[in-house]
């Protein structure tokens, strides 16, 4: 016992742990600075731009990238494709952990975080976009929980509760696919109401759609994208179903994406088209809308289509983790870059240095979290004591 | 995974009935909302308006807001565009050069509010008198007023750590119900802001344009600009050199997102429908397929079963048969053996006389 403790400590002292426990540390003392001191000084956000990096990219981003939970849980459970049963925990976990640290981000956003279950409890602002995604995401996150917990309770030993809770799957998929389908598309309808202040080429009356259409592309990579991390650094972690389904997976996920690519560059075809809005296309704008439309969509439905038709998953891998990017970059710029597309540059915002910090600091807690767990419970391998569901 | 196919629906049933419960969408109504009658409003005559800065400083006193950073009589603020801050709900711009126009921006209270509408614990009322209040004690402070007010009048408290606030003008709303003017109107010195019911209001703006068709551009802004204002303004130069942009619209901004909302029900209602239908063609597949393959090994076997029986009864028959030859054929050597040997037997009695041959045949 004493031995395997010595061992624990000197394997404690990694270079990853290191630098995470800086940022840790840089993160709690910004914490302090923010609840004592104020958005203002922790922030650059002013009056014409009061949505910075926490609701651009921990909310949006955020919300999207932990879209694998309801892709995979759907694939498996709704259309039966048992052979991808093994990546159902990991995603589960990566979108639980997503959704709890979005709403843990929101409490250094909103001005009065321990307000933020009056929407629910004092007053109900039923026509606001903003209640719908609070509603879903309280409710998915309470989801994801349930889902999660199977694996918690096996690590726990708590047999009769995890036999009740298994026997609700169906029910979670569906609700959970429901819940998404909501708050994915909602959180792009948030922008409906500011047809004046967002870029032409990013406003759409269909851009509930195009958010909930990258949800799960942004599902799909996200899930091929762990699973690559996860085998390399927890591979002794994993069991045989794992360790054979690995390929499987990105191929069949990589397929899939391919497709839902494709299908996304035709609506934001039909998007450009249906608002007239081609002549934007020669501005500066224009360009970079090009880019993320030929970079972040085209080019990797294309990459995912040859490697899957080549059994290269290699390049499916790389194309995921672009893919990745490439969501980053569409809510950065529906909620940054082409927002206050009007102002003169001297109104616009970049973040403080404080927030992009603060938002590190919150990535930074989420792998360590992920890690305590799947080191710990079974997530990338079966109990053998329980009968898989 | 096992749940009986009722249980299954009944869950989907519940689901779909909480989630419709308590959403108040009103995607498919016709129902069009034209304003409070007798509501009031302001209007501001920009070809009126001096840029003293009387106005700024009452608002500033009648709100009790905190004291300006330059004091109201230093005119050289004109000279740089400011906008509402936290500290200050309403603003005196100046534009052009040689002729200067100034214009007043504050909150414009629409007919039907954008930051209401957005708002998600309700914190913005749009009152029958025609003010948009809010409402400090409940605001959570999300922000998204601010993004959703296309005449970029919100502010926050960024620096109040513990209770900030949204900050903008109220219409002087407590001083209304009381019989009193606006701070603003109150101060002018010029009449550039008059204060009445919005559609004697309106009726004056018209008059105005019809009396100086030279003066005036032919535009009342505020009448249709996003569904409507309680802030009226008539203007000598184009209203976008203004600082009042023309690009707004005039649908309300609660219609830009009722579309989005109204699919929410729906959602809901089919979603269950037809995810449950995928699962239930692909458990049914799944039981077929079982079922096929099921046929088919109990069918191989009994194929190979059958294959297998006549083989062994030919097997058999053979085997029969040629045990019937064998004994046949032992039976027959036999014979011929008997045979040979009596022969022989009288051969030899032949040779040793009589009495053997019938020893034997005894």
């Amino acid at each position: 016992m004493s031995e395997q403790a010595a061992t624990d400590r000197s394997t404690l002292v990694t270079p990853f742990n290191v630098i995470a426990g800086i940022i840790v540390i840089i993160g709690l003392v910004l914490t302090a600075i923010r609840f004592t001191k104020g958005l203002g000084a922790t922030t650059n956000l002013s009056d014409y731009n009061p949505w910075g990096i926490w609701i651009g990219f921990d909310l949006l981003v955020g919300v999207a990238l932990a879209a694998g939970g309801y892709v995979t849980s759907a694939a498996v459970y709704i259309f039966g494709m048992k052979k991808y049963h093994a990546a159902v925990r990991p995603a589960i976990l990566t979108g639980f952990l997503g959704y709890a640290l979005v709403v843990f981000a929101l409490h250094y956003d909103v001005g009065q975080p321990w307000r933020l279950p009056y929407p629910f409890l004092v007053s109900q602002g039923t026509t606001s976009l903003l209640f719908e995604v609070g509603a879903c995401v309280a409710l998915y996150l309470t989801v994801l929980f349930i889902e999660f917990s199977p694996a918690a309770m096996e690590w726990l030993g708590l047999k009769r509760a995890r036999s009740i809770v298994v026997k609700l799957t169906m029910l979670l998929t569906i609700f959970g696919v429901i819940l998404s389908t909501l708050h994915q598309s909602s959180l792009g309808a948030l922008f409906l109401i500011a047809p004046s202040k967002l870029h032409p080429l990013w406003y759409s009356p269909y851009i509930p759609i195009y958010f909930f259409v990258t949800s799960t592309i942004a599902g799909l990579s996200m899930v091929i994208f762990e699973s690559t991390l996860s085998h390399h650094y927890f591979h002794n972690k994993m069991d045989d179903a794992h360790k054979e389904g690995h390929n499987d997976l990105a191929l069949g996920f990589g397929k899939a994406a391919a497709w839902v690519l494709a299908g996304y560059f035709i609506i934001k075809v039909i998007g450009v088209a249906a608002d007239d809005n081609w002549h934007y296309l020669a501005t500066g704008y224009g360009a970079w809308f090009l880019f993320e439309m030929l970079g972040f969509v085209a080019l990797p439905a294309f990459l995912y289509a040859v490697g899957a038709r080549d059994k290269n998953t290699k390049l499916i891998r790389w194309t995921a983790a672009w893919t990745v990017l490439g969501i980053v970059v569409n809510r950065l710029n529906v909620s940054m870059v082409a927002f206050n597309y009007h102002l003169p540059s001297s109104e616009r915002y970049f973040p403080h240095w404080m927030e992009i910090a603060i938002s590190v600091f919150i990535v930074t807690v989420g792998i360590l979290v992920f890690r305590f767990i799947v080191t710990r419970m079974p997530i990338l391998y079966e109990h053998p004591d329980y009968e898989s569901h | 995974m096992s749940i009986s196919r009722r249980k299954f629906l009944g869950w989907m049933g519940a689901a779909g009935l909480a989630g419709t419960i308590g959403t108040k969408a009103q995607a498919a109504s016709n129902k069009e909302f034209t304003g409070y009658p007798d509501s009031v409003a302001v209007l501001h005559d920009i070809t009126r308006c001096v840029g003293c800065r009387k106005c700024e400083a009452a608002c500033n006193t009648v709100n009790e807001l905190p004291g300006p950073d330059r004091p109201f009589d230093d005119l050289t603020v004109l000279n740089e565009k400011r906008r509402t801050t936290a500290k200050t709900y309403t603003v005196v711009n100046q534009f052009g050069g040689e002729k200067p126009v100034f214009a007043k921006i504050q909150c414009n209270h629409c007919l039907e509010p954008a930051c209401a509408s957005a708002c998600f614990v309700k914190a913005f009322t749009k009152t029958p008198e025609g003010a948009v209040v809010y409402n400090a004690k409940i605001c959570v402070g999300c922000r998204y007023c601010m993004i959703a007010c296309p005449f970029e009048i919100p502010t926050y408290e960024y620096d109040e750590p513990f209770t900030p606030r949204v900050m903008k003008c109220t219409m002087c709303h407590p001083r209304v119900v009381n019989g009193q003017l606006p701070g603003c109107v109150e101060s002018c010195p010029t009449e550039a802001l008059i204060f009445g019911k919005r559609s004697e209001l309106l009726k004056v703006a018209r008059q105005r344009i019809a009396d100086y068709p030279e003066r005036y551009v032919d535009h009342i802004y505020g009448e249709e600009e996003m569904g409507g204002t309680h802030w009226l303004y008539l203007s000598d130069t184009a209203f976008s050199e203004v600082g009042l942009r023309e690009d707004l619209g005039t649908i309300p901004a609660g219609a830009l997102t009722k579309g989005a909302l109204g699919a929410v029900p729906m959602v809901v209602g089919l979603w269950p429908v037809l995810l449950t239908g995928i699962y239930a063609i692909n458990k049914r597949k799944e039981k077929i397929a079982t079922a096929e393959q099921q046929a088919a090994v109990t069918h191989a076997i009994a194929e190979t079963t059958a294959d297998a029986e006549a083989k062994l009864a030919a097997a058999m028959e053979k085997a029969g048969k040629e045990k019937e030859a064998a004994i046949e054929r032992e039976v027959k050597k036999a014979l011929d053996e008997a045979a040979k040997a009596a022969a022989e037997a009288a051969k030899n009695d032949q040779d040793a006389g009589g009495s053997a041959e019938t020893s034997e045949d005894a």
